[in-house]
């Protein structure tokens, strides 16, 4: 390897160091100063104004929506994990090379497909005369309103990360040691504690590298909770959509997406030191 | 497994779990494609008659039109730029060692994971800043941001099937290291080049976050079937969907075709003529 810098090494490395300096580091970075910028008369000016920070973290407000995106997330992550890891296990375990194959390039499709028209396509399904209630109806039950609910948002956030978590679990399962599975059979263990006492703590980085994605894309996301979920009460994410599309407040919204990143910071030190933890025992 | 431990009914069990997940993922997929063909305005069981009155509404709707222009001018210049840009990258993390490689690294790979709402904003408010928001090469800067990071790791992954000592045996017969990246190092990466440019441009044709904060009044398709979200229930978001379906499949099964090739003759392909 050479070392030295040449103009040939410079031609293929500086355009991405360029690119993502300028339009993805300087934004951010940008956000950090915009939080303290004043508005006047409807204008932003520069300035060194700690008001917004105590205008927005002072009101119940925030604070109830920024409750409700946690446990929103939080519970979208666990529900995920549950529901996809019978799936994960299942294309791991119990397919044939070619089939799992086929199992991960359907899994990779909906990544392709619109999101939007997805959230729109369960409205069809999910609404009070929709798919669902008919379906229902006819059997004499129902209706059930589900649209607008918190129930809502879950269906959406799990189109939104199912797959992803299913991909990532599978990653990790199809990696784990076969000779222990047998090892443990040999030694009488149960079906059930060999997946919770062998497979499970092998693939355990997987898992929760799985769930922390499941938990930022959520944190994230604002079509469920508005399109899905009635948007009422909001999540922080509908909240830094409603104050910059309503007029010159961004200096709130960036207060709002940077507690957001410090967040998701927290969660996602939390969740890597847990999942590379050596077991104590 | 050893055969003795395995239960049929576990197994059918499992498999049957795996169908009802293909079938929750793609029912909202299969749904948009029937009820855009479906002649009621409000979906409802049983299915009004067989018509294609939404597609004509569609074809007929010349903001449809504006957007789908939209999206391709930009689709296309941020896969060629994005692809271009994480080739670059990928060289680099692939042949030279330097101080600072970490940060380049995460530079190169984080965007994806920051909340697109939250990079939506710092676009917009950034880009308005200095002037470059509410046009179409906002849209093409924030989607090439978002867009690099694939084109690298598919191109990245290519390079790693790759024995680094071909491009020094091509050094030491007296090759330049322009000539050693043309007739070695280029041909090699031909199969991922070409998957991260349908990947790319499948994935700016979906995006619709970043697309809304920063496009002002030049509205991306995605960004229009956003407004269509708000608007009142109409059928055309699903006759859109089915086309944006059609197209994204199609280049992503094209990038898929170039990877397996890529599979079947990893060797073939590296051979220096």
């Amino acid at each position: 390897m050479r070392k030295s810098i040449t103009l040939y090494g410079m031609t293929f490395s500086l355009p991405m160091a360029i690119w993502q300096v300028m339009f993805f580091l300087a934004p951010l970075v940008f956000l950090i100063a915009l939080s303290f910028w004043s508005v006047k008369n409807f204008r932003m000016e520069p300035d060194f104004n700690p008001d917004n920070w105590t205008r927005v973290l002072g009101r119940a407000v925030f604070w109830q929506a920024y409750l409700r995106t946690v446990i929103l997330s939080a519970v979208a992550a666990m529900v995920a994990s549950v529901l996809a890891f019978p799936c994960s296990y299942g294309i791991a375990f119990k397919l044939s090379p070619t089939a799992r194959r086929w199992a991960i390039f359907m899994m990779v499709i909906p990544f392709f497909t619109s999101y939007l028209v997805r959230v729109y396509s369960w409205q069809i399904f999910l609404s009070d005369n929709g798919i669902i209630n008919a379906a229902l109806a006819r059997v004499g039950l129902g209706p059930f309103p589900m649209l607008n609910s918190d129930f809502g948002v879950m269906v959406g956030y799990l189109t939104l990360c199912f797959p992803l978590v299913v991909l990532l679990q599978l990653f990790s399962l199809i990696f784990v040691d076969r000779t222990l599975i047998e090892a443990a059979h040999n030694l009488q263990c149960g079906r059930l504690r060999t997946v919770f006492e062998v497979v499970m703590p092998s693939a355990k980085v997987g898992l929760v590298i799985a769930a922390l994605f499941c938990f930022i894309l959520t944190f994230g996301d604002f079509v469920s909770p508005l399109y899905l979920g009635g948007g009422d009460p909001p999540t922080l994410s509908i909240l830094i959509t409603d104050t910059t599309k309503s007029g010159q407040q961004w200096p709130r919204a960036a207060v709002i997406a940077l507690t957001m990143i410090a967040t998701l910071l927290c969660v996602a030190f939390a969740a890597v030191s847990y999942a590379y933890r050596e077991r104590g025992r | 497994m050893s055969p003795h431990n395995r239960n049929q009914w576990i197994d059918w069990g499992l498999k049957l779990y795996i169908l009802l997940s293909f079938a929750f993922i793609f029912a909202p997929i299969a749904a948009s494609f029937v009820f855009s063909l479906n002649v009621d305005r409000f979906p409802s069981m049983p299915l009004g008659g067989f018509s294609t009155i939404w597609y004509e509404a569609v074809y007929a709707d010349p903001l449809v039109w504006e957007g789908l222009r939209n999206t391709l001018v930009t689709g296309v210049v941020v896969s060629l730029t994005a692809t271009a840009i994480g080739f670059g990258a990928a060289y680099t993390d692939f042949r030279y060692r330097f101080f600072g490689k970490p940060v380049y690294l995460a530079l190169a790979l984080l965007p994806p994971t920051i909340p697109v709402v939250i990079l939506g904003l710092a676009m917009l408010a950034f880009l308005a800043n200095i002037r470059l928001s509410g046009e179409i090469y906002s849209v093409i800067i924030a989607h090439v941001v978002m867009c690099a990071p694939f084109a690298m790791a598919i191109i990245r992954l290519r390079l790693s099937q790759m024995d680094p000592s071909l491009e020094a045996a091509a050094w030491n017969l007296g090759a330049s290291e322009w000539m050693a990246m043309r007739h070695v190092i280029v041909p090699f990466c031909r199969p991922a080049i070409f998957a991260a440019l349908f990947i790319t441009m499948a994935v700016s044709f979906d995006e619709f976050a970043v697309a809304w904060f920063v496009s002002g009044l030049h509205e991306t398709l995605p960004v229009k079937v956003l407004g269509f979200l708000q608007g009142q229930v109409s059928p055309r978001i699903n006759v859109i969907g089915t086309f944006v379906f059609l197209v994204s499949m199609t280049l992503v099964v094209l990038a898929q075709l170039l990877l397996m090739k890529r599979s079947a003759a990893p060797k073939a392909a590296g051979k220096v003529e």
